[in-house]
Formats: structure tokens, C-alpha cells, sequence
């Protein structure tokens, strides 16, 4: 088994889809087998909840206008 | 005809006008926002940069179906080449106590919520929009790159490799150390804010 360190090393890889099968199966079963890997893995989950969630925040509406304005003003 | 707009010349096709503007139109948000986090206050010139390199290269996009992929394209170029004007000393980063680094166990240790019973999730809660968005500025270009357009755009790290011209190894490299660099200016973050403890400064 894989120790702590080498899976949490991979833990946003796995989330992300982008390690190999051979290294997936070696992460699951050390998660299997560790619960505080496993709380460090719902924290990545969740910290990546948390940048997907801050993509959308409110936009400055002056700046928008102006570069509404700007479109506008673009002439071939 | 061709006028000049900010002293740049604009040399789209006669018929590109109206079809140019509904496009950019509808990814101005988007864009902004994508611009926000990577250059901070430079955000509006890099999209201002970005409309009109745009304008002038719109006879290469083919579909209005790629009109997205594209234009961020363009924007990521403008955010970078203001980076790179408004660049200050290389700062010095120890790689090795970074990648040692985890935020979970950190949060852990220090216990900033002793009355917390669930500790890691109000550390996170404790982040709003405008703290992600300060906490990704204080990272190194081109960590944060990787970082806003695939965990906040949804783009695939092949897709990213494509857009920024890097090969997929070096962008999975860059992503790597850019989650861990984020998590260590979280906490920095944190601290110099007042937000552990339960009390904002």
C-alpha cells in the first residue's frame, strides 16, 4: 500500500481524472484503508467547490458599460 | 474603410462589425471575469487589449461555435503580456516546503476555530469571491493561469495546453504546484486578514 504522503500527493489528480489507472487503483486502496486521507480528499473536493463557485461573482457594471462602448465604437 | 481606435488600426472585413459585436458581446462577462483574476486591476485593459487584437484577427475564426475558446485565447495572451509589463522581481519560492505544505493538516494543527465542529469546512467558509480572487493574484502568473481556467472555467488540462501552447506535462506540472501554492497563500492569506479566530479584521 501506498503511504499517506505519496496519496495525498495525488488526491487533486485522482479528483481531476488525470492519473493513470495503475496509480487510481494504488489511491483507492490506500483511501480505503485511511481516514484521514479520506478527510483530506473531501477537503480538496470541497476547496475545489469553493474556486468553481468564486468563477462567478458579481461584475462591475461601469466597466462592463464602457466596454459595451468600446464594441460599439469598433468599425471595419 | 479602416479607423483608429485607441491607436491601434482596425483591419476586419467590411461585413465583420455586427457580427463581431454580437459574438464579443455575449463573452464580455465571462471575459471580464476570467480578466479580474488573472490581472487584477489591469482587468479592463487586458479586455479592451483583448476586443480589439480580436477585431483585427476575426477573419481567422471560422465558427462562431469556437468564438469562446478563442477569444479567451486572445484575452489569456493580452492578461500575459501585462504581466509581463508590470512584472516586479521574480519572487523566490521554496518548491520543496510548498510541496510538504497540506492545508487540511495545517488547519488541523493550528485549530483556528476552537469551538468549531467542523474546522476545515468554516476555514473555507471563512473565503468569499473577492478573497479567492486576492489570494489567486498573490500566485505567480503562470500558476495562476492553470489554476482560474480549469478549477473556475472548466477547461480540460488538454484544452489549457492548447490555449496557453505548453505541453500537457507542463501544464499537469503547473497545476500541481499551483494548487499547493494556493493552499499556502490561503492560510498566509488567512492569517494576515484576521480571518482565524472567528474574527475579520
Amino acid at each position: 500500500m501506498i503511504s499517506c504522503s505519496e496519496a495525498v500527493k495525488q488526491l487533486w489528480e485522482y479528483l481531476d481524472g488525470t492519473v493513470d489507472e495503475s496509480d487510481r487503483a494504488l489511491v483507492e486502496e490506500h483511501l480505503s484503508r485511511c481516514r484521514r486521507c479520506c478527510g483530506e480528499l473531501e477537503f480538496a473536493r470541497e476547496l475545489r467547490r469553493v474556486l468553481a463557485k468564486s468563477a462567478s461573482v458579481d461584475l462591475p457594471a461601469d466597466v462592463l458599460r464602457r466596454l459595451n462602448q468600446t464594441l460599439e465604437e469598433l468599425n471595419p | 474603410m479602416a479607423v483608429a481606435l485607441g491607436g491601434v488600426a482596425q483591419t476586419a472585413p467590411a461585413d465583420a462589425g455586427p457580427c463581431f459585436r454580437d459574438l464579443a458581446r455575449e463573452q464580455l462577462p465571462r471575459l471580464l471575469s476570467i480578466a479580474r483574476r488573472l490581472v487584477g486591476d489591469d482587468a479592463e485593459d487586458a479586455v479592451q487589449d483583448c476586443l480589439l487584437k480580436a477585431f483585427q484577427k476575426f477573419h481567422q475564426l471560422h465558427t462562431p461555435a469556437a468564438a469562446s475558446a478563442w477569444l479567451t485565447k486572445i484575452l489569456v495572451n493580452c492578461c500575459r503580456d501585462r504581466g509581463r509589463a508590470t512584472a516586479r522581481r521574480p519572487t523566490q519560492i521554496d518548491f520543496d516546503a510548498v510541496e510538504e505544505f497540506s492545508l487540511y493538516r495545517k488547519i488541523a494543527s493550528e485549530d483556528p476555530f476552537p469551538y468549531s465542529d467542523s474546522l476545515h469546512l468554516d476555514f473555507l467558509a471563512e473565503f468569499g469571491p473577492e478573497d479567492v480572487r486576492a489570494v489567486l493574484l498573490r500566485l505567480p502568473e503562470i500558476y495562476r493561469i492553470p489554476l482560474v481556467l480549469v478549477y473556475m472555467e472548466g477547461f480540460l488540462a488538454r484544452e489549457l495546453a492548447e490555449t496557453i501552447e505548453v505541453p500537457l506535462g507542463t501544464v499537469l506540472a503547473r497545476l500541481h504546484r499551483g494548487r499547493k501554492l494556493f493552499e499556502t497563500q490561503m492560510w498566509e492569506y488567512a492569517e494576515e486578514a484576521g480571518m482565524l479566530g472567528g474574527g475579520r479584521r
